[in-house]
């Protein structure tokens, strides 16, 4: 018996290896293909690999006709811009929804999920007659207005996690020591709350790259951002403007990817939404 | 714990049977809420303020709890968030919900019989492809979710945590990109079984339809619920865990009938999150299937872009808001069990 275990548990690899070799290829396929298609300069059916590599795509999105870096800043102004309005918005709502006793708390909430909830696209064109009127139409400001209410609810239930996650005796110890309320807020609470709070803006930050359809009904043709540049070249059928568009996308989020598990401690997340 | 002596009278010695959250906000609001009261901060001492006397002479003998006060705080802080959703979002809405109702000589039904002529196949095959999805993110989340908890193997586990993050933060409009390459007739997937002898190069077929919908969505989602799900089953209680191994229960037993149940409520908001993010979606249904069925988004767009039909597009945006808000509604109705 004893000597068939060790056997038996290497066995298991195979299964195993069966199973993470096609997540493998189904999460990297993709992303690889996308790789492969910013240095093409020739495929076609029924070639498995480009025929031609080269980086001729590449001249021609970055060259100022391209458009791509001024939808790189447009998107990465946006983004950080909505980033600094949400958590301004979300740190105070979220520490009220935390620690102070709200009425009908659960659909305060719920409120945040809104715009997520619902299909936003007959949204966005009434808000882009709403801005039309306001003259906020075609501007950064405008698109960072959408992005905001479409983030809220990244920023106000992950901070009301983060928030509730930290104990309430910390703050009532600095506040019996002589602290006064805002300072027990700054020094004690505002830093513990920081790694769920940051881990939020990530999310923010994301969702507002991300965001097409807002872009789209407020922003263009005034405001180009990165996804209008994909979706435009990836539906002329440009694959390589498309995937170096995609790949401009991506670096972002894969970077912060792999940095969010740091900010995001199973403390919080199991409060998420509560 | 350099905290521990201060936390320690401030909190657990001082008399027990008043609301211990109070006490940290009781002297924050009382001054403030007394100002803008326009009466000065005696006044709610013998009115609405709770007085808890301490037994600690370093501390404010006085800790002032005011329950009304507090709420109204809460609400300001609360309430500029929640401006920021009424204007840009349910003002928006209403809007919307007002406009599927007006025809051009007045008010009635026409656009919703207009739009369930034209699309009644689509909001079906909308519902139909949401739903499939949620289901298949619900098991994939519970099963990497799972096996990071109960994984035997360390090796193993740590490969699964290094795989499945990945498309988590990729952007839609790439996901549509990268799959519409990807899953296509002559895409990398058909490719690669055809190298691999799997099948000839005349049995490849297109995943571009509802199949290629429904793969975008779970390759984008489950690794967003997925995380949520591990994060809630690392905080779960491991003696039971342990207890239930040394009496010899199976690890999809204790997965299902100790670890699920504990964290259900934070896979129901994963999965409703995921649910409402996909009935949103317009990219990718542009992007991977924009023929005929095709879900509502598309749709949408195509009345406003081709015909500037605002009354259809309206209506079809109630009807999905329809759809999308049934779901919010059971989530509800759970939380609030839940917490009764």
């Amino acid at each position: 018996m004893g000597a068939f275990r060790p056997s038996l548990s290497v066995l298991w690899w195979v299964p195993r290896g069966i199973i993470f070799g096609l997540m493998a290829f189904f999460i990297f396929g993709p992303l690889f293909n996308m790789l492969l298609w910013t240095v093409t300069e020739k495929w076609y059916f029924p070639h498995a690999l480009p025929l031609e590599y080269g980086f001729s795509a590449w001249k021609r999105v970055f060259e100022p006709r391209g458009g791509a870096l001024e939808s790189l800043g447009n998107s990465l102004v946006v983004a950080v811009l909505t980033v600094a309005v949400s958590l301004a918005l979300a740190v105070p709502a979220g520490y009220a929804l935390a620690r102070l006793k709200l009425p009908l708390r659960s659909l305060i909430l719920l409120a945040f999920l809104i715009p997520q909830a619902f299909p936003n696209l007959t949204v966005y064109v009434n808000v882009a007659r709403i801005f039309y009127e306001i003259g906020l139409n075609g501007t950064i400001a405008g698109v960072v207005l959408v992005h905001v209410s479409h983030g809220l609810v990244y920023a106000v239930w992950i901070a009301t996690a983060a928030f509730s996650a930290i104990d309430v005796e910390l703050e009532q110890a600095a506040r019996s020591i002589g602290a006064g309320a805002f300072r027990a807020f700054r020094d004690i609470t505002l830093p513990l709350a920081a790694p769920g709070l940051l881990a939020s803006a990530i999310f923010v930050f994301l969702e507002s790259l991300d965001e097409f359809t807002g872009s789209y009904f407020v922003g263009a043709p005034d405001v180009n951002m990165l996804p209008l540049l994909l979706y435009t070249a990836g539906s002329g059928g440009n694959y390589q403007v498309a995937s170096i568009t995609a790949l401009l996308l991506l670096v972002p989020s894969l970077i912060f990817m792999l940095i969010v598990e740091r900010f995001l401690k199973a403390d919080v997340l199991s409060r998420v939404g509560r | 714990m350099q905290s521990h002596s201060p936390l320690n009278f401030a909190g657990a010695d001082s008399p027990a049977g008043h609301d211990r959250r109070a006490i940290g906000f009781g002297g924050v609001v009382s001054p403030l809420v007394g100002e803008m009261a326009g009466r000065p901060e005696g006044a709610f001492i013998g009115r609405s303020a709770t007085v808890l006397s301490c037994t600690n002479n370093f501390t404010p003998s006085l800790l002032l709890v005011p329950s009304m006060p507090r709420r109204l705080l809460g609400l300001l802080l609360v309430l500029p968030a929640l401006g920021v959703i009424a204007l840009l979002f349910i003002l928006p809405l209403v809007m919307s919900a007002i406009g599927a109702f007006q025809l051009d000589g007045g008010w009635g039904l026409g656009n919703f019989t207009k739009s369930i002529d034209l699309y009644a196949k689509d909001i079906v095959f909308t519902l139909g492809i949401v739903s499939l999805s949620t289901a298949l993110i619900g098991a994939g989340a519970i099963a990497i979710g799972g096996y990071l908890t109960l994984g035997a193997h360390p090796v193993a586990v740590s490969i699964l945590r290094f795989l499945y993050r990945w498309p988590m933060f990729i952007p839609f409009i790439v996901v549509g990109q990268i799959l519409r390459t990807f899953l296509a007739k002559n895409g990398m997937m058909n490719n690669t079984a055809v190298s691999l002898g799997l099948m000839t190069p005349l049995d490849a077929m297109s995943f571009l339809d509802w199949r290629g919908i429904v793969i975008a969505f779970v390759w984008k989602q489950t690794p967003f619920v997925a995380l949520l799900v591990a994060g809630a089953m690392a905080s779960v209680n491991r003696e039971g865990i342990e207890a239930a191994v040394n009496l010899g229960a199976s690890r999809l037993r204790i997965l299902f009938e100790i670890i699920v149940p504990q964290v259900i409520t934070t896979l129901s908001v994963g999965l409703i999150l995921s649910f409402v993010t996909m009935m949103s979606v317009l990219s990718v249904p542009l992007m991977i299937n924009a023929q005929s069925p095709t879900m509502l988004t598309a749709d949408i767009a195509f009345r406003v872009n081709a015909y500037g039909d605002y009354g259809v597009a309206n209506a079809l945006g109630l009807i999905s808001l329809l759809l999308a808000s049934s779901v919010a509604w059971i989530y509800l109705k759970i939380s609030m069990k839940e917490r009764a």
